[in-house]
């Protein structure tokens, strides 16, 4: 018998908050992340502008032993690990750290890392690099930290698949807590984008705004890569009400597909495909879906991509939906996108609040959905999607359900 | 630099970058005949802004739809005091 799968515990750290709460207020106020870059040098860049994780002292966090081994992108993922953990109120027991699971995503891992060491190599003429790059470096570091911090020993390990890296890192997370194989997973991504090396790259894929990102609006210019990290705790729905805690709302189905279509151009099919596998996963008519948190990069293919692929699997009923892209305001986190979205989405269907689509401007009549435009909406949502669309053409989206009061 | 020196050159680049006989691209060619693709035209452009050492706009790029397009694009560039060691004419 499948278990029903609780989110008990919930961590962000982000370019709008630096804990859940601090996030969802921005998510709610519509307030952006979005500032001139501070990391690098704005010159040598077309755009300039990110949503950095501003006024973060690591310091606070790690001791500087710690702090040694552990990339931007790891400290990220273990804050929040942490607030997660802490809010799931678990009670540590050998039997339960080995039927614990932890299952992230990175797309990039620790690259600021590698920027820096190729820097000194390359540039400096350095001839010896950190010792510690490999472990920093390396995309399972913040799923080994967590590991070795909660002392969980359960099926570890990082999903890595670009912009979907996070949504398959918790599908996989939910699917093990439902079929039984473990009884608690911690789940997420994390991801530090902000280096120059990394940045250039971004830059010549012509893909990202020179100044902000305006999901869905027809003067949409691109997307904005943002950083930071969200975690879940995920058990058995009926073990959390016997621990008598709060439950923050329940993932119900998840689904995935691959486009084979192109390595860079999204197709609506595969997108398709996967909110209908997301679907069938949760067992679930399309019309009982009252909110999509949209993969919304806010790029010119992308947008209409997926308000095509959102008609083709929702029909009439596209028009009754609520569609936003909270990217607007957190940025694209690229490998935590999915986890960072699972949290806004959570966190809407739990204040009956549905974040809005910031920094939109004008219709665009190839993104007819109701995209919640620049301010938040009270409504009582039952079930949500949540869709990541990865380059590679690799899709993973969520269904999650508002907990039953 | 003559405008049919800039349309050899163009030419030349886009087919290293094609990986297609220069005699297959005239400037009348679209991406779409020569079958380029969005990835395709962003390499392209990566090639072209290295053979003329020029900064090609993101908002520039997005409208380019054929070979004649990239080379009135990288004259109006050339024109505008951009790249090195060539004076643009027509």
């Amino acid at each position: 018998m499948p278990h029903r799968v609780a989110v008990t515990g919930l961590g962000v750290i982000s370019a709008i908050g630096h804990n859940c709460n601090d996030f969802w207020q921005s998510l709610k106020a519509g307030c952006a992340g979005i500032r001139p870059l501070e990391s690098v040098d704005r010159s040598l860049l077309r755009f300039s502008s990110g949503a950095e994780v501003r006024d973060f002292t690591a310091a606070r966090y790690f001791d500087e032993k710690e702090l040694g081994l552990l990339d931007r992108f790891a400290q990220f993922g273990v804050i929040a690990a942490r607030e997660a953990v802490a809010q799931a109120g678990i009670s540590w027991t050998p039997s339960l750290r080995e039927s614990t699971a932890i299952v992230t995503g990175s797309c990039v891992g620790g690259q600021t890392t590698e920027d820096e060491g190729f820097v000194n190599l390359y540039r400096n003429n350095i001839p010896r690099v950190n010792p510690f790059t490999i472990p920093r470096t390396m995309e399972n570091a913040a799923a080994s930290r967590i590991s070795l911090e909660t002392g969980v020993v359960g099926p570890t390990y990082t999903v890595s698949t670009a912009c979907s890296s996070s949504n398959h890192a918790i599908g996989q997370a939910f699917w093990m807590v439902r079929n039984g194989a473990v009884e608690m997973a911690i789940t997420g991504g994390s991801e530090a984008v902000f280096s120059l090396g990394f940045l250039k790259a971004w830059e010549a894929m012509r893909v990202v705004s020179p100044d902000t990102c305006r999901p869905f609006s027809k003067d949409r210019r691109g997307l904005i890569l943002g950083e930071g990290a969200a975690m879940l705790v995920l058990e058995p729905l009926d073990r959390a009400r016997a621990r008598g805690l709060p439950i923050l709302g329940e993932i119900v189905g998840f689904g995935m597909s691959s486009d084979a279509f192109h390595i860079t151009q999204p197709s609506p099919d595969g997108a398709a495909r996967a909110m209908r596998a997301a679907l069938a996963d949760a067992s679930l008519p399309a019309e009982e879906i009252g909110y999509i948190n949209a993969h919304g990069t806010a790029t010119l293919a992308n947008d209409a991509t997926e308000t095509a692929a959102i008609r083709k699997v929702f029909g009439e009923h596209a028009n009754r939906l609520a569609v936003s892209s909270t990217k607007s305001m957190h940025g694209h986190t690229l490998g935590a996108a999915g986890a960072m979205e699972a949290a806004a989405t959570l966190l809407a269907l739990k204040h009956s609040v549905l974040p809005p689509t910031a920094n939109f401007t004008e219709p665009d009549p190839a993104c007819d959905l109701d995209v919640i435009p620049n301010t938040a909406r009270a409504a009582e949502v039952q079930f949500a999607l949540s869709n990541s669309f990865a380059f590679g053409g690799l899709n993973a989206v969520l269904v999650f359900r508002r907990a039953e009061t | 630099m003559s405008y049919e020196e800039l349309t050899a050159r163009v030419r030349a680049v886009i087919a290293a970058t094609q990986h297609v006989p220069p005699e297959k691209i005239t400037a009348d060619s679209t991406f779409q005949e020569l079958g380029i693709d969005s990835l395709d035209g962003i390499n392209i452009l990566f090639a072209v802004e290295s053979e003329f050492n020029i900064n090609i706009p993101d908002d520039a790029a997005q409208n380019l739809r054929s070979v004649r397009d990239v080379i009135d694009g990288i004259a109006k560039l050339l024109e505008g005091g951009q790249g090195t060691q060539v004076t643009a004419g027509v």
